[in-house]
């Protein structure tokens, strides 16, 4: 049972990321029109996003240590933080040990400009074209991203870690009567899952709650009579792309202490999230994140070794057999809407 | 005294040890070989004009491409040397002193290089196009023992010589081994045995391990050997779990190691696995977790300092072991890591360092052979005993084509003064400890042999 609850938890966090991302492919897809495979590659962009601020606020003066000596039997060239020096060495390194969650605020804009240069300078000169060419042209748009980041930051995986007061895990399992130290789960983790939730929420209630989404949705549902009501929708989708990349963004930034980011794992998580849209329903916002956090439960509970004993092989496979079934079941997936992509 | 082209067992191993640091290194005895006789003919392609050319067959795309562009930097460095340019690194400490820094035989050495991709079929393509197109006589390189073995079948098949650069899997000199292939780095067999005394001296023989293993040939060679080592010391394997290679995320695989018996988390895990394995496990706090009255202890069977690196803080007092590290301090491993650091301002890695001394062995072994004929050169390097490369004594034995030299026990380091600083040695195994016989069933039974050495004529 412990166990059981335990993949459940793993599988809410990883579906968290699964939905964080499925929501933006879904929310490009159903705006635009566009089958964006250069989705993960903004995820990654937001992770590197955490690594940038990291750099930037460990920026440091050099200092040579007479008292010890390099690799090379020179003196050691310490480098000293210009926060440390401006704010002293406790501020100073508190700033830079909390330079995730700062990341939150600084990717916003990072994510903004690339996700609106992204659709001006070049997918939106694919809206008419079939989707075989977007595919095309948006996975040729990922493998160019993912070289660049590799050209500045290396190929390894690059540690970020999350501030020292989220070290550690909560004792989840003693908060629902069971033994102490039964079912413990990492603080980030929680944070993570809570944090998808909030943007899940936010992103719904802006296209509930205000004019914009109201249009966007109006747009979403029939973009032709939107246009010939003398609204600019196009604008209105361009600015939905760029939330949607603040989407992934944010997500990325989020993952960085969970996994060290690194320049392909963008990629790792497209398919996947492309499974969850399909499985979810083309262009149901709603479908995606139901799928996301599924697939994730899905895919954890089969990692159990109790389960590969009697299925072996199963938790490489689950994700794909789950898409299959509910394909031939139901064709429009969890939640989709008749005619997306049925033309 | 000769004690080149041996078969030796691991008494004739110790001694020729002792006779080695006593009386060097003699001449050996296929200088009268036929190899010497047609010394630029007879085989795939002979260097006609005043240079030879080398392949280099590295990891410049994919995640590997970092420690892809560490072992090109020591290819170009060693070619530096092969030619009489910079301090001469490691041809100063190197036992033999056939190479005088004008080439090999004479030939100044020029190279290509190859993008594998850490893709098997991409590695055998870039391989394929180097020897066919560009003439090379030696093809060197790889990060991965899917790599090695295919480029290794390759070389065997066109008749080239192969000197694997990093490949740990037992299969690469095991029930793969091919008579053109030669393999300078360690094995799974190799960490597990000289891991399994140490871990049984600081955590106890009485201990319930649970291993996460990659999903291809490496992860199986290395649960094997570690498994088969640890339980020989009184551990018991309460499960072993395969993980997809393409697994990012091993929370739900390190979830279910809470709720076992486990005292142990052996993660046979390699480069960005390793990584995010190993950093999963920290964040769910397996390494506070009291169980069976012990504290939790987590291993890392093969280390490499520029994976350390991607895990940060996490690697901080967890054993695992590796083929070299800078920090050495023999005249070998001083000289190199001088040359390296003056020249690109790091110290190299373990991947810089064999390659480095797959290339300087290859050349010797030419100058030694007299020819550049693989059939040759395989002679001269088999039961080759050589010393001042590194890693102490070390033979190249000729069943197997597998070097055995000390292996190093290392540990993640608690207190690093810089970023490279991030693992100590905590123990030198000696050769002896990891030395087994070429027939050993870890090493594919009595069913794996050489075959033929191919001259590609």
């Amino acid at each position: 049972m412990e166990a059981i609850l335990l993949q459940i938890l793993n599988g809410l966090d990883k579906g968290s990321a699964y939905a964080l991302i499925a929501l933006g492919l879904t929310l490009i897809f159903g705006t635009l029109g566009v089958v964006n495979f250069a989705h993960g590659a903004l995820f990654m962009i937001g992770a590197f996003c955490a690594v940038m601020l990291s750099r930037i606020m460990n920026y440091s003066r050099v200092i040579i240590d007479e008292s010890r000596t390099d690799f090379l039997g020179n003196p050691l060239k310490v480098e000293v933080p210009y926060l440390h020096d401006w704010f002293g060495p406790e501020i100073g390194q508190t700033m830079i040990e909390w330079s995730v969650p700062l990341a939150i605020i600084f990717s916003i804009p990072v994510m903004w400009v690339v996700g609106y240069v992204m659709e001006r300078g070049l997918i939106r000169h694919f809206y008419k074209r079939p989707h075989a060419d977007q595919i095309l042209v948006t996975f040729g748009l990922a493998i160019v991203l993912q070289e660049i980041v590799k050209h500045f930051f290396g190929a390894n995986p690059i540690p970020t870690p999350a501030p020292p007061a989220f070290a550690g895990s909560f004792d989840v399992g003693a908060l629902i009567g069971f033994d102490p130290n039964v079912i413990i789960y990492p603080y980030w983790r929680l944070i993570y899952f809570a944090f998808a939730a909030l943007i899940i929420g936010a992103v719904f209630a802006f296209l509930q709650f205000t004019t914009f989404g109201l249009v966007v949705r109006a747009g979403m549902n029939d973009r032709e009579t939107v246009g010939l009501l003398g609204i600019d929708i196009d604008k209105r989708f361009t600015t939905m792309f760029a939330i949607a990349a603040c989407v992934a963004g944010l997500a990325g930034v989020m993952y960085a202490p969970i996994n060290a980011p690194n320049y392909h794992m963008g990629m790792d998580f497209l398919v996947l999230s492309f499974v969850v849209v399909v499985v979810g329903g083309m262009g149901s916002l709603g479908g995606a994140v139901l799928a996301g956090f599924l697939l994730g439960v899905l895919e954890s509970i089969a990692s159990m070794s109790q389960v590969i004993e009697y299925l072996p092989g199963i938790n490489q496979i689950v994700i794909y057999l789950v898409a299959i079934i509910i394909l031939l079941t139901r064709p429009r997936g969890l939640m989709g809407r008749k005619g997306v992509m049925e033309e | 005294m000769t004690i080149s082209k041996t078969t030796i067992g691991r008494r004739g191993l110790l001694k020729g040890g002792v006779a080695l640091g006593a009386a060097g290194l003699a001449a050996p005895t296929f200088f009268n070989s036929p190899a010497r006789a047609d010394m630029h003919t007879g085989y795939l392609n002979a260097p006609q004009g005043g240079s030879v050319t080398l392949g280099f067959n590295v990891p410049q795309s994919g995640p590997y491409a970092d420690e892809g562009a560490d072992e090109l930097r020591a290819y170009k460095l060693a070619v530096k040397h092969l030619n009489g340019e910079g301090d001469g690194g490691m041809m100063n400490t190197f036992s033999s002193k056939a190479l005088q820094g004008n080439g090999i035989l004479g030939k100044k050495v020029e190279y290509v290089t190859g993008d594998t991709q850490t893709k098997s079929d991409a590695a055998r393509a870039s391989a394929k196009s180097m020897i066919e197109k560009d003439g090379a006589i030696m093809i060197t390189g790889g990060s991965s023992s899917g790599v090695a073995v295919a480029v290794q079948a390759l070389c065997q098949e066109t008749g080239i010589i192969f000197m694997a650069g990093l490949t740990h899997s037992n299969d690469t000199t095991g029930k793969d081994r091919k008579a053109n292939g030669f393999r300078h780095f360690f094995n799974s067999y190799m960490s597990g045995a000289a891991l399994a005394p140490v871990l049984a001296a600081n955590y106890g023989a009485d201990r319930k391990a649970y291993h996460l293993t990659a999903d291809y040939n490496w992860g199986y060679t290395t649960e094997e050997a570690v498994t088969q080592a640890t339980e020989a010391m009184g551990w018991e394997t309460v499960n072993t779990v395969k993980t997809p290679l393409t697994q990012t995320d091993f929370s739900s695989y390190i979830a279910p190691v809470l709720q076992s018996d486990a005292d142990v988390l052996v993660l046979n895990h390699y480069g960005g696995n390793m990584v995010n394995s190993l950093t999963n496990a920290v964040q769910f706090g397996l390494r506070d977790k009291m169980v069976n009255n012990k504290n939790f202890e987590i291993v890392v069977p093969l280390y490499s300092r520029l994976m350390a690196k991607g895990a940060g803080a996490n690697v901080k007092g967890i054993f695992g072991s590796t083929n070299w590290h800078w920090s050495l301090q023999d005249e070998g491993s001083k000289a190199f890591v001088k040359s390296f650091g003056t020249e690109y301002g790091f110290p190299p890695s373990q991947a810089a360092h064999t390659t480095y001394v797959q290339t300087l062995l290859y050349a010797d072994a030419c100058e030694r052979a007299g020819t550049f004929n693989p059939c040759g050169v395989g002679e001269a390097l088999e039961g080759y005993f050589f010393s001042g490369l590194g890693n102490g004594p070390t033979i190249y034995r000729k069943e197997d084509h597998q070097c055995f030299k000390d292996v190093l026990v290392v540990k993640g380091k608690e207190n690093p003064e810089s970023e490279f600083d991030l693992l100590e040695v905590v123990e030198v195994t000696p050769m002896s400890k990891v030395w087994y016989s070429p027939d050993h069933p870890q090493m594919g039974g009595e069913a794996a042999t050489l075959g033929e050495c191919n001259t590609g004529a």
